[in-house]
């Protein structure tokens, strides 16, 4: 008689449940900073089944699930996931009309005619824009600056300086998409909840839920260095720029594709993905049938970024849900490439050979 | 007694697109039916309620006219499972993307205003407003899925929800002008505790984003002494500070221009002022751009006023409206309306 049962825990499952926690994620406000919201789900989802659990100096919210009756040869995986979302801060203003900044990188095309949430009682407000029949022609020709945007309350409403604001999208599952705002990254978010549920026993799992990663993966760098981990790997969700180019050209540079499954890296703007890491993870998914894809090399940045150069260097690699439409008020994922994403993960990580890392980086 | 705040929900949440405002025609219906002695649809669509005066024959006859088709966007393709459209009305791209929109296919789908990535479009609209040729609707659907359910010609509306915001304002799209088809009704419903000697034809017309269809038509049938067009203005805020905006919340705008009938107005605004409801003068030096502009030439010609509620962001799907300055302008035509004897038209002069 053994202990498989034990020992090899159910494989975590997307379904009804796990969806409505995307939901409340998802319509969950937490901007770069200010990730209390969603550090509370995570906060009542873990605390019961981590065997350590802490919040750090920056409010990262740290999990550890050990290994198996504690072995101590099992490699030590830290996984990010980052909280935080772009969004607004009210940085000027008074009776009901406030000025914002940017937190992040979104597009300013993105933000005329739009419902946004501000502060922490979700006080609802509008960003308008001039009427099109007192606008010139010429002026229709340029995006409408940040500083004529103003967050309106309506009369008399009030908030304060130093408040954050997000879009007011709610979450929606449509057809085979998940839609909603801060998909990038409460799919992130809500993988990491599900792997730690279901830990895989053979490693010991350092779960990172970071903040800060959209104005520059701040969070999850110190976090790596607390927990100084053989690996480290952050789940993430990446554009899928896979509608048509305008003239019907072949779309060379799409990023990712939906309906493909995960998005591995093998380098973006800030980091080079350990080849092993990759490698096993593309292995992982050949051998078990499960899709994925490699994301586009290229430009973009990760909370891996801040983790592969803590310490003496630590081995790092991303995986991301895609989506469309990126830092805007709506975007579009595929229930199945989460799903996909998760299993990738969970099972690669069950199968993580022990001597990965002194396996040769090149083959 | 009909509670405004959410009838005028109501109001928002049904299509209407210019041209095909069935849906929200049978709701005002509904809503008038109690109100008026009779109620018809025109040729072309526009709602006509009658409460009858009572005056000696023949009885003189005003119309108010409130536009309830909405601005909104049109399918004109479908590629690789993404909706190619066109607008319907006057609609600044810039407001679209990232918008959530209903896809009235063979089935209602939501859907998002999608702005392609820089990478996919030609290298002048890159980081540039992005022309509505290139921006497209993404239903979440499959692509196949998409091809079957949607056609060109399929109607897009605005989705985002009504919003409340503080001071009693409300946030939406359409409040252009359904917060003037709101005033109407509860004006017709303060009627109810009078006897006007006018005739009263409420009209919710059609096609005023378009092509003026409704507020043409319908005086021909009607023939009014005299008529009020009520419309939404431009409420001063952010983007409008010149004389083309007046504040918000603080009553109602009086047109005044050639396109209204300067001792009828008079009366109006005396009214107005005899009874403190705040109003604003709002200047109109070539035309109203409402539903004036075709009642006033109908047949013979017909004396014309216009109303205006102020609104911030016209044309986008945040338009906001005060409550209050809802309410002050059906109550204000209320007022009016009870007060008309019958020769009020005999005894009013042009101020020569």
């Amino acid at each position: 008689m053994n202990n498989i049962t034990e020992a090899y825990p159910v494989a975590p499952v997307i379904g009804a449940e796990q969806i409505a926690l995307l939901e409340k994620l998802s319509n969950a406000c937490a901007v770069s900073g200010d990730e209390g919201e969603v550090r509370a789900i995570v906060s009542e989802q873990l605390k019961d089944v981590a065997d350590e659990y802490k919040i750090d100096g920056l409010g990262n919210v740290l999990v550890t699930r050990k290994a198996h009756q504690g072995d101590a040869r099992a490699l030590k995986v830290a996984v990010a996931a980052h909280m935080d979302e772009v969004g607004f801060m009210l940085v000027d203003g008074e009776d009901s009309l406030y000025c914002f900044e940017l937190i992040g990188g979104i597009d300013l095309r993105q933000l005329p005619g739009k419902s946004v949430l501000v502060g922490k009682n979700h006080t609802p407000g509008v960003i308008g824009a001039r009427a099109i029949h007192l606008t010139t022609s010429e002026e229709r020709r340029n995006t409408i600056p940040l500083d004529a945007l103003r967050i309106d309350l309506g009369l008399g409403g009030k908030a304060k300086i130093g408040d954050r604001a997000t879009f007011a999208t709610r979450f929606q599952q449509v057809g085979p998409s998940l839609v909603g705002k801060a998909l990038d990254n409460r799919l992130g978010v809500a993988t990491l909840i599900e792997l730690v549920k279901h830990a895989p026993p053979n490693i010991e799992l350092c779960a990172i839920f970071s903040t800060q990663e959209e104005v520059g993966a701040r969070g999850a760098g110190v976090a790596a260095y607390y927990f100084d981990p053989d690996i480290a790997i952050a789940v993430d969700s990446t554009p899928a720029y896979d509608l048509p180019m305008w003239d019907n050209s072949e779309n060379t540079q799409y990023n990712t594709h939906l309906e493909h499954g995960p998005a591995i890296y093998i380098a973006d703007s800030s980091t080079i993905s350990d080849p092993r890491l990759v490698r096993h993870l593309a292995q992982t998914g050949d051998t078990l049938n499960l899709p994925y894809q490699f994301r586009q090399p290229g430009g973009g940045g990760t909370d891996a970024s801040g983790m592969q150069r803590r310490r003496g260097g630590i081995a790092s690699l991303s995986i991301s849900v895609p989506h469309r439409y990126p830092h805007t008020p709506i975007q579009i994922a595929r229930l199945s490439d989460w799903q996909a994403t998760t299993s990738l993960l969970y099972q690669a990580l069950l199968r993580l050979p022990q001597d990965i890392l002194t396996r040769p980086l090149d083959e | 007694m009909i509670e405004l705040s959410p009838f005028l929900k109501q109001l928002l949440s049904l299509p209407g697109l210019s041209g095909h405002e069935a849906p929200v025609r049978a709701v005002i219906a509904e809503a008038w039916q109690p109100l008026v002695d009779e109620l018809s649809t025109s040729k072309i669509g526009s709602l006509h309620g009658l409460r009858r005066g009572t005056g000696p024959e023949p009885r003189q006859r005003i119309l108010l006219s409130a536009h309830m088709d909405a601005i909104g966007l049109m399918a004109t393709s479908v590629v690789e499972g993404l909706v190619h459209f066109t607008q319907v009305g006057g609609i600044d791209p810039r407001i679209l993307p990232g918008q959530p929109v209903t896809v009235h296919g063979r089935k209602d789908l939501p859907g998002v205003v999608a702005q392609p990535a820089d990478r996919l479009l030609p290298a002048a609209q890159q980081g540039k407003p992005v022309s509505m040729e290139h921006l497209l609707v993404d239903t979440g659907l499959t692509a196949q899925e998409t091809a079957e359910l949607v056609r060109p010609g399929d109607l897009i509306s605005f989705a985002q929800p009504p919003v409340d915001l503080a001071g009693e304002t409300l946030s939406g799209h359409t409040l252009d002008n359904r917060a003037s088809v709101a005033a109407v009704t509860l004006c017709l419903e303060e009627l109810k505790h009078s006897a006007p000697a006018w005739d009263v034809w409420a009209v919710a017309s059609v096609q005023e984003e378009t092509v003026l269809g409704g507020a043409i038509t319908s005086p021909f049938d009607i023939r009014p002494n005299l008529a009020i067009a009520i419309d939404v203005t431009h409420a001063k805020g952010p983007g409008v500070s010149d004389y083309r905006g007046f504040p918000l919340g603080e009553g109602p705008t009086l047109g005044w221009g050639p396109n209204v009938h300067p001792p009828a107005y008079k009366a109006l605004k005396d009214l107005a002022d005899r009874l403190d409801i705040p109003t604003s003068i709002e200047p109109m030096p070539r035309h109203s751009g409402t539903d004036a502009i075709g009642i006033q030439v109908v047949a013979e010609g017909i004396p014309t006023l216009v109303i205006g509620i102020p609104l911030r962001y016209m044309h986008t799907p945040v338009e906001t409206v005060s409550l209050k300055d809802i309410s002050r302008t059906a109550h204000l035509m209320a007022e009016f309306i009870a007060r008309l004897e019958p020769d009020f038209m005999d005894k009013i002069r042009w101020d020569e």
